[in-house]
This record gives C-alpha cells, structure tokens and sequence, in this order.
C-alpha cells in the first residue's frame, strides 16, 4: 500500500514538473509566434514602403522626361506605325 | 566489568503514570475548540477574499500583468484600374512629450532631439515649456527617426504609431481621389465618398505580459483588426495623365482662366479620366485656394453653347419630322424671335440638317427646335440627365439648371437649342454623348471600375438615328466644319464643338467657355471624350482652335493605350512631328 502511495506521489511530482516545463515552453514559443507576427507586420510595412517608392519612381511625368530628353525617344508618326491588318487582337491596356 | 546503569528518570512510555490519570474533558475541548474557531477564521477570510473581496483582488492582479492592446488597422488604399497606387496609408510616428519630464533632459539630449526633429532647442523648449501634461512635440516623423529618438531613452519623450496618407500621383489626381485630415477623415473627392469603405476598424486583444515586458500568453477573446477595403477606381492613370498634361498645356497655351477635362468609356460609362486646372498637390495641402480645390468637371456648372446642338438634331430626326439631307434655309444669318435676334457667326444660307451640325448654325438649330412642343424638348433634356446630379455618390455634384417647361418662351426654347440658358456639368455633358456612342442608350457613369461589359443604359435615341448623328459628329471634324483640328491620324473620330459667352451679372460678357466633346472611334465607339475650357484669352477663342486640338491629342493617346485598333488610314492626317504623347 505505502509503495503504490509513494508510486502515485512520484508520478505526481513527475507530472507537475512536466507541466511547468510545457508551460515554459509554450511561453517560449508563443513569444517566438509574437516576433514572428511582429516581423510580418513590419515586413508588410517594408513592403508599402516599396511599392509607394516604386510608385513615385515610376509616375508618367517622370517616365516621359526620362524618354524624350534622355532617350531622345518621340511618337512614332503614320509611317513608322504598320497596322498589322484583322486577326491579332491587340491587348486593352496593359 | 560493573555496568553503571543510569539512574533511572521517570518511566518507560507504557508504564508511565501520566497515563494513568483521567484527561480533564474540558481541556481538550477548549483545545479543539479553538482549532476550530481558527479554521473558521481561515475559512471566513479565505471566503472574504475570493467571494466578497473577488472582484478588488483580481483587478489589482490583472493591473500587474494583463493588457489591454489595440492594433491598429491601416486605411484601405486607393488604385487605378491597373492596380497603380493612388493613396495609401504609411507608419508614421509621432512623437509626444510629458513636458515636466521632459524639462528634466540634460542640454546635450535636447540639442540631440532637436537635431533629430529638424527644429531649433529654442523650439523645442518652447513646447515643452506648457503647463500642459500631454504634448506633442512632432507629428509624423519617419519610423527610422522615431527609432532613433527612441534609442536615446529621453525622459518625458514619448511616441505614437500613426499613419500618413500618401499620395504618388499628387496633382495630377488631386480631384478625383481627393484627400484626408488628420486621424484618417476623408475630406475631398473619392477619400470623402468612400470614407466607409476606406476606413479599417482597429481590433483588440488582451495579454498576459511577463515581468520583461513580454507578451506570454492571449486570454480572453480577440478582436482582430480589419483593414479598410481597397478601393479600385475606374481611373486609368496612363490616360489620366495624357489628360492632365494635355490640359495644362492647352490652358498655359491659352492663357485660361480653368478648364476641366472628362474620358468616359462608352461601353459601360466607366469614367476613366477626370482632370481640372487650377490643381494642387494633396502631399502638401498649404496656402489652397477655393479655385484650386474645385472639382470643375462635377461640381461646376456652365453654359454648354453649341455642344448642345446634336440632340436637337437627333430628336428632329428621330420624330421624322427631317431628314439628313432637308434643306433649311439659315440665311441671312439673323433671325428674329418675339423682341430678341439671333444670330450666327458667319451667315451660312440654305444648309442640310448634317450642314447645320457640321457648321454649327445657330439659327439652324433654334428652327429645328421651334418645331418641338417644350415639353417635348424638356423631357428630352431630362432623359439625357440635364437638370439632375450624375449620381456617382461624390461629394457636391451639381444638377445643373433646366427650368420647368410650363413657361419656356419661345426665344428660350430657341437660345437652349443652342445651349444658352441652361446650365450643365462636364460631366453630365459628357455623358449626355454616351447616347451617340451607345447607339441610343444612356450609360450610368461609375467611378469604379466596372468588370461587365456591356452596361445596358436608358434608351434615349434609336440605334438608326444614332449611326446618322454620328457620321454628322465626324463631319463636323472634317476641313468644311468647325473643328477640323480635333481630327487624330488613324482613327476616325467625331464631336462637337461649343463657345459660349458667360455670363457676368446676369449678362453675357465678351468672354468665353470653349469645349469640344466627341467620340472616338466612330465605327465602334469606345471613348466619349469632353474637354472644357474657361475664358480662353490669347490664340483665338472657338471651340473648335482651342478644345478641339485637346481632344485630338487626349484621343490619339487614349486610343493607343487602350489598344484599339485603326480605322482609317494612318499617313492621312498624319501630324509626325513627333510632339504627340508617348
């Protein structure tokens, strides 16, 4: 009787232990799950940053300065522009 | 070997003597009673502080390590139809100052802020010098700043997550997207109309945070935050652009006053371009103007002149009481209604009903319009959405003026005819044009990019009268008519033009709105364009020299953007002089 009492004592003292450390550890990894989070958030930040830079980066009237005073680009005229006739229809936009 | 036995000291346990004698009951008693009596005491308290006292004691334990914490949620942004960024929201911090604290910072860490803050230390100590106990010392610095300013670990100094609104296109969309106050509050254009949509709603978690200031654990329920939508505009910011560039060059060309300018799909009323001049830059909103800030192109009215003439036309011929080709006799360029004239710019003499579009002969038209009851003529008007706000949901639109039929004279029903005396938008103008594009049908005009095509609108014109009134509207383009300047190489296009004098305390003043409003290209109409310009000064000042070239440019570019593909010859018109829009 006495050892099966001390038995059950031991594996209560076990199973406590284990149960401070899951909890430790599930703290551990829920503070892990939280920079992980944090990261994303600033990652998406990041991003949003980006595409406003790239936005700026590429507005038409920076894009038609660049092409007609640095690439000494123009309009094709009439004769530069063949029209392929019927058939391939051409793309709405982009 | 004597064995010394100790002397032996009271007894063994079970022969004591003490066990002998009788305990006193009440002792024990007394004993158990006060055992009890502790244990109660213990139970009391024990109830006192987890039952009665529950709610005190679990406050002061959550106040230790639980949190309340808002996320934040971001705006939503605004897009082109492509996905190109009009708006959106950015971090910014700010950064806020408990000023008695504050004041307790050493010389060299206020210089330090001060540097960081881009302001003098006498600034700074200027603000912090209130009585106040809340402060702020900048608002929007940059993340990095605020991690730096952070890093110095200031006393008093506080900061803020806090967002900006930023706006990659600035001008060029300044009245169509339109702006936001502080604390994300739409205030103009698409900002205030799809506030709802645009705003996010923060969400709230409480945590359990440990003694490092650690987020351990989530207890209770979480709101999570949501995000604003994003809002997809039907806006093309390619065209937009073609559209913006072409109007100030007309309107520095010109020395105008304003001008406003309008590209509406025609299949499904999709308003794809929307600009104005005077414009401003919504990144930095200081010093605006009224004139600035308007959004002609909807929230002005004006005089629409000759542009009015077609429907006239159409509704003649759509009551079959003309032909294309009936002759009326215009001549001699003046003619009498009760006690008032009217009069063309040149005297034209016997003109086709195409003739008087083409040509644009004002008496022409008023003898077209004398034959309709004004009732007629009224709901006619009211079909095409005179006299009624475009219903895009955004903010100030106007209805225009369009007096009630019942006492019209005549001389009116003739000067309206004619677009004098009656008072319309950009807007409402340009769509009142998707009927000859739509082969009748009116379009409702969306500022949201409409997936279906096509929208079916609100029949106003046969399909038959409609292909007649638009070979008229490509006449009018033609060398003999009005406007042969708005003509674009490769495309056969259409419209009319419009000047009409303002009117300055109540009477018309020799100043001008010079419009053109057409439709492109004429065997399958895709693109209804109106262009609008106020008080045209140098450079002549007819619809036809001063609209009409804008609309050529803003039409060959949007044709090409859009990829539709020639339907005429290219070398005809051909301009090549390589200035045209890339």
């Amino acid at each position: 009787m006495l050892r099966f009492n001390m038995t059950l004592l031991l594996v209560l003292v076990i199973c406590a232990l284990a149960l401070v450390t899951s909890q430790h550890r599930a703290r551990k990894l829920f503070q892990e799950l939280e920079r992980e989070q944090e990261q994303a958030r600033q990652l998406d930040v990041e991003y949003g940053q980006l595409q406003l830079e790239m936005s700026t980066w590429a507005t038409h009237p920076r894009i038609e300065k660049i092409a007609r005073e640095r690439l000494r680009m123009v309009q094709a005229d009439g004769l530069g522009r063949p029209v392929v006739p019927g058939g391939a229809k051409p793309a709405g936009g982009r | 070997m004597v064995v010394r036995r100790r002397p032996q000291r009271g007894h063994r346990y079970t022969e004591s003597p003490v066990l002998e004698l009788a305990l006193q009951g009440w002792r024990s008693r007394t004993v158990g009673l006060l055992l009890m009596a502790a244990l109660l005491a213990l139970v009391a308290r024990a109830f006192y502080l987890q039952v009665i006292n529950n709610d005190f004691l679990q406050e002061k334990g959550d106040s230790r390590y639980r949190r309340d914490i808002e996320v934040s949620a971001s705006r939503g942004k605004i897009i082109d139809r492509h996905g190109d960024m009009l708006a959106v929201s950015t971090p910014m911090k700010s950064i806020w100052a408990i000023p008695g604290d504050a004041r307790t910072m050493s010389g060299e860490q206020k210089r330090q802020l001060a540097e960081l803050l881009e302001m003098s230390v006498r600034e700074l100590d200027g603000k912090i010098a209130t009585e106040k106990t809340f402060v702020y010392v900048r608002r929007q610095v940059s993340p990095e700043t605020g991690d730096r300013i952070a890093a110095l670990k200031l006393p008093g100094i506080h900061q803020e997550k806090e967002y900006r609104r930023f706006y990659p296109t600035g001008d060029m969309t300044a009245h169509i997207v339109g702006f936001t106050g502080v604390d994300d509050k739409g205030l103009e254009g698409v900002e205030l109309a799809f506030q709802q949509s645009l705003l996010g709603r923060p969400g709230n978690r409480t945590v359990i945070r440990d003694r490092r200031g650690n987020i351990i654990e989530d207890v209770g329920a979480m709101r999570p935050p949501q995000d604003g939508k994003e809002i997809r505009l039907a806006l093309d910011s390619k065209i937009q652009y073609l559209v913006y560039s072409q109007l100030k060059a007309t309107i520095e060309q010109h020395q105008a006053k304003a001008g406003g300018a309008v590209v509406i799909d025609a299949r499904n009323g999709e308003i794809l371009a929307l600009a104005n001049w005077p414009t401003y830059n919504p990144n930095n909103r200081q010093k605006l103007s009224g004139a600035q800030l308007r959004n002609r192109a909807i929230t002005d009215t004006y005089e629409p002149g000759s542009v009015m003439k077609p429907f006239i036309a159409a509704l003649a011929l759509e009551q079959g009481k003309v032909s294309v080709n009936t002759q009326i006799n215009t001549a001699p360029g003046k003619m009498t209604i009760g006690s008032a004239t009217i009069s063309d710019s040149h005297a034209h003499g016997v003109l086709s009903v195409a003739e008087i579009i083409q040509k644009s002969s004002n008496i022409g038209t008023a003898k077209l319009a004398l034959g309709f009851s004004p009732r007629e003529m009224w709901e006619l008007f009211d079909k095409l959405g005179f006299g009624q706000a475009p219903n895009l949901g955004f903010p100030g639109e106007v209805n225009g003026r369009l007096r009630p039929w019942k006492n019209w004279r005549p001389i009116e029903q003739a000067t309206m005819s004619y677009g004098h005396g009656i008072a319309v938008s950009l807007i409402q103008m340009a769509r009142a044009y998707t009927v000859f594009a739509s082969d009748g049908e009116l379009m409702p005009l969306s500022l949201l990019r409409v997936d279906e095509t096509p929208v079916r609108g609100t029949r106003v014109y046969s399909p038959q009268t409609m292909r007649e009134l638009r070979l008229m509207l490509e006449m009018a383009v033609q060398p003999e008519g009005t406007a042969p300047k708005a003509r674009v190489a490769g495309y056969r296009v259409g419209g009319k033009t419009g000047t009409a004098y303002k009117i300055e305390g109540g009477v018309y003043a020799r100043k001008y709105v010079s419009s053109f409003v057409g439709i492109a290209p004429i065997s399958d109409p895709r693109l209804v364009i109106a262009v609008m310009i106020d008080e045209p000064s140098t450079g002549g000042h007819f619809g036809g020299s001063v609209a009409g070239p804008a609309f050529s440019q803003i039409a060959a570019g949007s044709l090409r953007a859009l990829g539709i593909p020639p339907d005429a010859p290219l070398q005809v018109a051909a301009a090549g002089n390589g200035k045209g829009p890339l």
